[in-house]
């Protein structure tokens, strides 16, 4: 270790990789439905998208997390973001790449992709 | 990236009851399921809840599971991890409260806790440098080396009012600077890690759990007095503890963070480890460097003090690991910081092992000033069974114990030593009605016979005569003028013993006499033992008009000493009984009684 500088660079890095152990009050949460449909329908590749894509933008306010079947097995993968004083946005059909948008508009930008959510469903 | 981090406590406490068979049980459910690559399973220092080991944490949730099984590893990664339904059942019953699950924080164990020396310990894997510094690791040594001048570090400790942790109290920024003020081509910085008092083991939870902290504390103890090598001097007894120091060390090494020329500042030092063998009078500061040396563990006089004249004759410092625990986060955060805390003349935290008659045995770190009560009733759950609290034993064979009548007593240095005990290292033995005092005095001095190093007759022979004495009163053979005799050959030992071994061995017997008097008088005079603990002094016998004859108790006696038929009184022969209990323990009536 030749400097201080280096430390606090390798220190940031790390960082990112313990963010799960933090407190998490007042985060935005992303949650998975992973139960048998979740599973079935393809949840497993979007919830590590989600992760990839979260650890990639060094995102800190965000938990990724998963739970059981919400109860619409058939828009399953269905992923829920629920953010602290907004309403809660239920996403459908998801897939990899439709959860990266959402990571870069929704979670980074603040605005809401429709056209995925359950009111957007016809 | 992983999206889910399983703690599992890798201390020595949940070690023993089965951590490392949960972790494998973890990485092989986990592989099954397919989630390596999205959930990481860590091994970690000590929680603290030694009581409910093994014990695993999995977050983002905070979920934590207690005496946790192997065979209940499988419904956790296929309910929580897998499907995202925490497992109530297996929850530590604290944090559930009708259908919602509290955080750990808000629990009476740890909701009155503030962690310092012990922060990264459950938190980091400690055997990973790349997590300790994730938790701004080495940033202190950093700050140190590029920014400071030895004497600004000096005057900062000054600041902070931090005191040794090992049981003395003496401050640590003042030892720095006699030891800075010696001049000489070579110095040493030690680490007192032989921890011997029965009944503490924060020190070897510091190591296990967050050993980098004392690194980085040491090589900032050594830029502070001009040293380039470091011992830490750790007992054989704590092989975990060992094994992570070693790895933590190789780490270091390896990136620079010990070794010459460290952060480009020209600054070199390094650090051996040294395994005591056991000794308990090695944990005095004299005796530890004169071990170190490779010669027999023998303290020396002093003066000359190790700061002018200690290790191979060379000005050194010691201090003790939670000491050293605390300095880096004195640097970052400032030494106004550290002296927020605690009371006027103890600042900061004080971690302690509870232990005895308590429901939560475990380690707790409170701000100093915290009351008895508060640890005992609120952090430690009070005393199981329903008894009642009667004393608390604190600072081992040196301390003294605290009665109930004082527990409101706010726990400093200064405190402790006004009401005739001490900080010691902390260990924190809670005695309820059913401990006999006198034994308690005669356990500890036991202890100091045993370990007594022999170099000094009052520390030799006077600790002998005292527990000859102890022994005696327990026999139901002392006299009053024993006790007189036992009190004045304390003084003679305090004030003539050559190191703190001996000075401090009779506190035990002299706490106990000044606040338990009327219990060692009820064995002179009496001859019993109000507690029933002394087995000369009770005798067992069966209440005839309780007595059922259902033979259970004859069934039990391993010396054949109850005899009766069926349905009839039983009756125990008072020769032939060795007093053993398991009678009394056995009757389903009550009929047994002990006087």
């Amino acid at each position: 270790m030749k400097s201080l500088a280096e430390l606090q660079a390798l220190r940031d890095k790390m960082k990112n990789n313990m963010g799960v152990r933090g407190d998490d009050t007042g985060n935005i949460r992303v949650v998975v439905g992973m139960a048998t449909c979740g599973i079935a329908a393809g949840a497993r590749p979007v919830l590590q998208a989600f992760t990839e894509e979260a650890a990639a933008r060094g995102l800190t306010n965000v938990t990724i997390s998963q739970t059981g079947c919400i109860g619409i097995c058939q828009y399953e993968p269905v992923v829920e973001v629920m953010e602290p004083g907004r309403e809660k946005v239920t996403y459908i059909r998801m897939d990899p790449d439709k959860a990266e948008r959402v990571v870069a508009e929704h979670l980074v930008g603040g605005k809401v992709v429709a056209e995925y959510t359950i009111g957007a469903a016809k | 990236m992983y999206r889910s981090h399983v703690l599992v406590c890798g201390g020595t406490g949940c070690t023993s009851s089965g951590s490392a068979k949960i972790i494998e049980a973890f990485e092989d459910e986990i592989r099954q399921v397919g989630l390596e690559n999205e959930v990481k399973v860590v091994r970690t220092g000590c929680f603290g809840l030694c009581a409910l080991g093994p014990v695993v944490i999995i977050y983002p949730e905070g979920s934590f599971y207690s005496r946790v099984n192997p065979d209940d590893v499988k419904e956790i990664v296929d309910e929580h991890l897998l499907k995202g339904r925490i497992v109530k059942r297996l929850l530590y019953t604290e944090t559930v409260e009708e259908d919602t699950v509290k955080s750990l924080n808000e629990t009476d164990f740890y909701k009155k806790q503030m962690r310092v020396a012990l922060r990264n310990c459950g938190v980091i894997n400690p055997e990973d440098i790349n997590e300790y510094i994730a938790y701004d690791g080495y940033q202190a040594l950093g700050k140190v080396l590029t920014e400071m001048t030895p004497d600004d570090v000096i005057d900062v400790m000054k600041r902070s009012g931090l005191r040794g942790r090992g049981g003395a109290g003496f401050p640590t920024g003042l030892k720095w600077s006699f030891a800075k003020a010696s001049v000489d081509d070579q110095k040493y910085v030690c680490c007192n890690a032989d921890e011997g008092d029965p009944g503490a083991f924060m020190d070897r939870s510091v190591l296990e759990g967050d050993p980098h902290a004392v690194l980085e504390a040491m090589a900032i103890a050594g830029y502070a007095i001009g040293a380039n090598q470091g011992y830490i001097y750790v007992r054989a007894e704590y092989p975990i503890a060992v094994k992570r120091l070693e790895i933590a060390i190789g780490q270091a090494r390896e990136m620079g963070l010990l070794g010459k020329d460290i952060f480009g500042s020209g600054f070199d030092f390094d650090i051996e480890l040294r395994l005591g063998a056991g000794a308990f009078v090695c944990g005095e500061e004299t005796a530890l460097m004169t071990s170190i040396e490779g010669h027999r563990g023998e303290p020396r006089p002093r003066p000359p003090f190790p700061a002018v004249k200690g290790l191979f004759g060379k000005p050194s410092v010691l201090n003790n690991v939670e000491t050293y625990a605390n300095i880096p986060q004195i640097i970052l955060k400032g030494p106004e910081w550290f002296s927020s805390m605690g009371t006027e003349k103890s600042k900061g935290t004080k971690v302690f092992a509870l232990g005895g008659k308590i429901h939560n045995t475990g380690l707790v770190e409170v701000p100093m000033g915290t009351t008895l009560r508060e640890i005992v009733e609120e952090i430690g759950g009070g005393v199981p069974n329903g008894k009642k609290f009667k004393a608390a034993q604190t600072g081992g064979p040196s301390g003294g114990c605290i009665p109930a009548s004082l527990i409101d007593t706010e726990i400093d240095y200064d405190n402790l030593i006004a009401i005739g005990s001490m900080m010691g290292s902390g260990g924190l033995i809670v005695m309820d009605e059913d401990n006999c005092m006198v034994d308690i005095a005669k356990f500890f001095l036991e202890f100091t016979v045993d370990e007594s190093c022999g170099k000094c007759t009052p520390c030799r022979v006077g600790t002998k005569r005292l527990y000859e004495m102890l022994d005696k009163i327990t026999q139901g053979r002392g006299t009053l003028a024993d006790l007189d005799k036992m009190e004045e050959l304390c003084h003679y030992i305090k004030e003539n013993a050559l190191c703190g071994l001996g000075q401090t061995a009779p506190n035990p017997v002299l706490s106990t006499l000044r606040y338990f008097r009327d219990e060692y008088e009820a064995h002179v005079v009496q001859k019993t033992c109000p507690a029933g603990v002394c087995k000369k002094l009770v005798s067992y016998s069966i209440l005839a008009d309780k007595c059922r004859g259902c033979t259970l108790c004859a069934r039990q006696c391993p010396v054949n000493a109850i005899s009766g038929t069926v349905k009839n009184p039983h009756v125990i022969d008072k020769e032939k009984c060795i007093k053993c209990g398991a009678c009394i323990e056995k009757c389903k009536f009550g009929a047994i009684i002990k006087k």
